[in-house]
């Protein structure tokens, strides 16, 4: 087993793709930087923290896009989030699926105006690909998560697969606790900060589909699966999240503990939901759980 | 301009929005136009998981009618709701949903517009008005990412030198003025002008959202994005 949160963007893309299949966009011997760290005296990195490119996924050729939460937490700056809007419209012409390999904090703050048009300029391609019925794929399971504006462009993907390891939410909890108060998110509180954003819990309230062992071989089989799945977002595909959002609030609206909601789905032992190992978690969930449905 | 002046000199015929204590939900007609569905988030609220979805129920009714007419987006919002309780209901799908529906009516045939009149933030702002296919503002209206303070502390850096470097570039100060340069903003109203007539005019124009990296190259506030992205697609097209 080798694992996919430790793993760098690079290892993720060769444990994913097929053997020597792999050939990268604007790599980093181009050397495309951005050009707003320096203003802050902070180091660059020459692929600006993504790696972006086309492969073969099980003879099935993918467009890939993987962040490296290593490098200023996997942020959007303007290059970076320029590359995925690029790969993005190419999967368009292509017609060709994409994966996404999330590992981020969301915006990057020194250069925060352009990682905000990013983030709302990748979410409008999602549409248009999905529109035209191209699978996008997010896998999330890495360092830094998937935060800010990369849990709203995960909102978008045609299915998520998720690790334990794998939070997923918009405000950080540190960021929580700075604006409210210790009171209100605890951020040094690691359990709660894994019931709250963590894997299992998006999983089981259907804000997930694929729950997996944070294993590159895993998320590999869970990526084939992915592209498997129903990709188009039509106007029944929003009627029908619409439903699901609704149900949501409607059943777990008037509590705020992830156990609670795990009681209400009938889990049993929800106390001991965390420590669960993924086969038994999933043999507890599987049935339980909210199930998307496609409807995302 | 406040919202009641806003609604005044768009629909002199009258409106019936429905003005609720964060939202706004509803329709009017534009003067030698014709009808079209208002929505909104007003007194700088911050939009939390009930609102966005009773915005999306609106949207998605909208877009199942298939009538075609134009969404107008009236924005004045703080950021997204910081709590654990939003973060725990999965709030980024809330937001990702209202985005989605916003930018499918766009695909499918309505337009949407939205008017930034007060302020708007983070995951609040790319929900409603950065998913419209046309942002407008007016005057004083301050869109942010982050407040200058919270990146202060988070950047490490003293904010009286975070406002120097604002000096120097548009990249990562709130502000109007920088929003527009990066290409999210289309244009600036002038409130002395009918908000009605204005409105005719960017109807009469074509959705802009989808070039917003070419416009931030020609305003020169994002020097890089528009090119880096033509470059991967023609990359890719070569690959293939």
């Amino acid at each position: 087993m080798s694992s996919w949160y430790e793993a760098s963007a690079r290892q993720r893309i060769d444990a994913l793709a097929d053997p020597d299949s792999f050939e990268e966009f604007i790599g980093p011997e181009e050397r495309e930087v951005s050009p707003h760290l320096a203003l802050f005296d902070l180091p660059e990195q020459f692929d600006d923290g993504i790696v972006v490119g086309r492969a073969r996924l099980s003879g099935q050729p993918v467009l890939v896009a993987a962040q490296e939460g290593r490098f200023m937490g996997g942020a959007f700056g303007e290059v970076h989030g320029a590359k995925l809007t690029g790969l993005l419209r190419a999967a368009r012409t292509l017609r060709c699926p994409v994966l996404i390999l999330f590992d981020t904090g969301g915006v990057r703050l020194q250069e925060a105006n352009a990682g905000e048009m990013a983030i709302a300029e990748i979410m409008r391609e999602i549409v248009l690909a999905r529109a035209d019925d191209i699978p996008v794929v997010g896998l999330i399971g890495g360092r830094a998560g998937c935060f800010g504006g990369g849990g709203l462009i995960a909102g978008c993907c045609s299915t998520l697969v998720i690790s334990e390891h794998g939070r997923l939410s918009v405000t950080g909890p540190e960021v929580i606790e700075t604006n409210r108060g210790a009171d209100e998110f605890d951020s040094k509180d690691r359990a709660l900060v894994w019931r709250v954003t963590g894997g299992k819990h998006r999983y089981l309230i259907g804000g997930a589909d694929l729950f997996v062992e944070d294993d590159v071989a895993a998320f590999r089989r869970a990526a084939i699966e992915g592209l498997s799945r129903r990709a188009a977002l039509d106007i029944l595909t929003l009627a029908d999240e619409q439903k699901r959002l609704e149900h949501r609030l409607k059943r777990f609206g008037a509590m705020t503990e992830p156990r609670d909601v795990w009681a209400a789905l009938g889990v049993l032992r929800p106390e001991t939901v965390s420590g669960l190992a993924t086969e038994a978690f999933l043999a507890e969930g599987l049935h339980k759980r909210e199930n998307a449905h496609d409807a995302r | 301009m406040t919202l009641d002046e806003i609604l005044g000199s768009l629909f002199p015929e009258g409106h019936h929005v429905d003005i609720g204590e964060s939202i706004l939900i509803g329709g009017a007609k534009l003067p030698q136009a014709g009808q079209l569905h208002v929505l909104g988030v007003h007194v700088k609220s911050f939009l939390g998981v009930e609102d966005a979805c009773a915005l999306a129920r609106h949207a998605v009714d909208v877009l199942a009618s298939g009538d075609g007419q134009p969404i107008l987006l009236l924005v004045d919002s703080a950021s997204q709701r910081m709590t654990r309780r939003d973060e725990m209901l999965g709030l980024n799908e809330y937001l990702a949903h209202l985005a989605k529906t916003l930018i499918l009516a766009g695909i499918r045939g309505h337009r949407v517009i939205a008017l930034l009149y007060g302020g708007s933030a983070a995951g609040a702002f790319i929900a409603t008005a950065l998913a419209a296919d046309t942002l407008i503002a007016l005057p004083g209206a301050h869109p942010e990412v982050m407040d200058l303070p919270s990146m202060a502390r988070v950047t490490k850096l003293p904010i009286t030198v975070l406002e120097e470097k604002a000096k120097a570039t548009p990249i990562f100060a709130p502000g109007l003025d920088n929003l527009a340069q990066t290409g999210a903003v289309f244009e600036t109203w002038s409130p002395d002008v009918p908000l009605d007539a204005q409105l005719r005019e960017v109807l009469a124009r074509p959705a802009v959202a989808g070039s917003r990296d070419a416009l931030g190259a020609q305003r020169k506030g994002r020097p890089k994005a528009a090119a880096i992205a033509a470059r991967i697609v023609e990359l890719a097209q070569r690959s293939a």
